[in-house]
């Protein structure tokens, strides 16, 4: 059995403007030293599969079909032994 | 009485299917009913409406879950035998979603969700959705949406232009195309796109809220009125603006 991290992100060529908002917010904190703010989400699931290389498989699967959108969206994951 | 018969899809989350059903059944004096996304067909229906709502209160992304319903292996169906589906604001993204159309609808580039008339420019007058406008044409619509900002490669924007997909853009009301008329940051102010074959629209402004003078206009009566026409070629819309 695995545990999944997925994290879903806006793909790079796509302006993020929430992630720029915060960014401006950081400048003004004065921590000129932080920027390129991009947000994403984080997905947590259970593997009920004992293979690894079949865990891959059905997240990346799964990924590809509904948990992000590869039009507009960038994925990656990695699997933890629960 | 048309005898062109309309599906309204009903996800849980929509709030705009008693409009459309309104406007093709009260308006327009067609058939039409209601199908539950969880129905298995789509019973006999020559056109498919996807409307606006929240489907699934927008879970995981806007109109993500709904495509997955089992009424839309039917639609999805329906489509490729070449039968109309129309999607408006969470329809268009779920046709989206499900690749019926290309592209994808981002957050608003506000970050706000818009709630307002806008002016669309009718860029295709010959589709079997826009047949009762006039190319050119300036029409208000309002819009109401947080995610609207289509968006698509280049290459996919190239051909979606090159083809004369593009159904109707954000256009001040003289008709000119500005940054300032684009509520949501869609490229090239898109505001409706048709697929290559020409038989599935998708547009996040709402046509139907728009229907009769009673509702203040009637300027999205056409998009209805020119399904009707396409497929069965009767247009007895009584004290519509459209075309003679």
């Amino acid at each position: 059995m695995f545990k999944a991290i997925i994290t879903v992100k806006l793909r790079p060529s796509i302006l993020d403007p929430e992630g720029k908002a915060i960014e401006h917010a950081l400048q003004s904190l004065d921590y000129t030293a932080l920027s390129c703010v991009r947000i994403g989400k984080r997905i947590e699931l259970q593997v009920d599969l004992d293979d690894r290389a079949a865990a891959e498989a059905a997240v990346d699967e799964a990924c590809r079909k509904l948990l992000a959108n590869t039009v507009m969206e960038d994925y990656t994951f990695e699997l933890q032994k629960a | 009485m048309s005898k062109v018969k309309f599906g309204v899809v009903v996800f849980p989350g929509s709030n705009c299917d008693h409009d459309a059903y309104h406007a093709v059944k009260h308006v327009l004096g067609s058939q039409a009913e209601f199908l539950w996304h969880k129905e298995g067909d789509i019973g006999g229906a020559d056109v498919i409406i996807l409307p606006g709502g929240f489907s699934y209160g927008d879970y995981l992304r806007c109109g993500a879950i709904s495509r997955f319903s089992p009424i839309m292996k039917e639609v999805v169906s329906h489509a490729q035998r070449g039968g109309h589906v129309i999607g408006i604001c969470n329809g268009f993204q779920i046709l989206s979603e499900s690749g019926l159309l290309p592209g994808a609808l981002l957050r608003n580039q506000s970050l706000n969700f818009v709630c307002r008339h806008v002016h669309l420019r009718v860029e295709n007058a010959t589709t079997a959705f826009t047949n009762q406008y006039a190319s050119g044409q300036v029409i208000e619509i309002p819009v109401a949406h947080g995610e609207g900002n289509f968006y698509t490669d280049l290459d996919t924007l190239a051909e979606i232009e090159d083809n004369g997909l593009v159904a109707f853009r954000y256009a001040e009301r003289d008709g000119t195309i500005t940054d300032e008329a684009n509520p949501n940051g869609s490229l090239n102010n898109i505001a409706g796109i048709i697929n290559r074959e020409g038989n599935v629209l998708g547009m996040m402004p709402h046509p139907e809220r728009v229907v009769e003078q009673l509702l203040g206009s009637d300027d999205g009566i056409g998009v209805f009125a020119s399904l009707i026409n396409a497929i069965s070629g009767d247009v007895t819309i009584p004290g519509v603006a459209v075309l003679p």
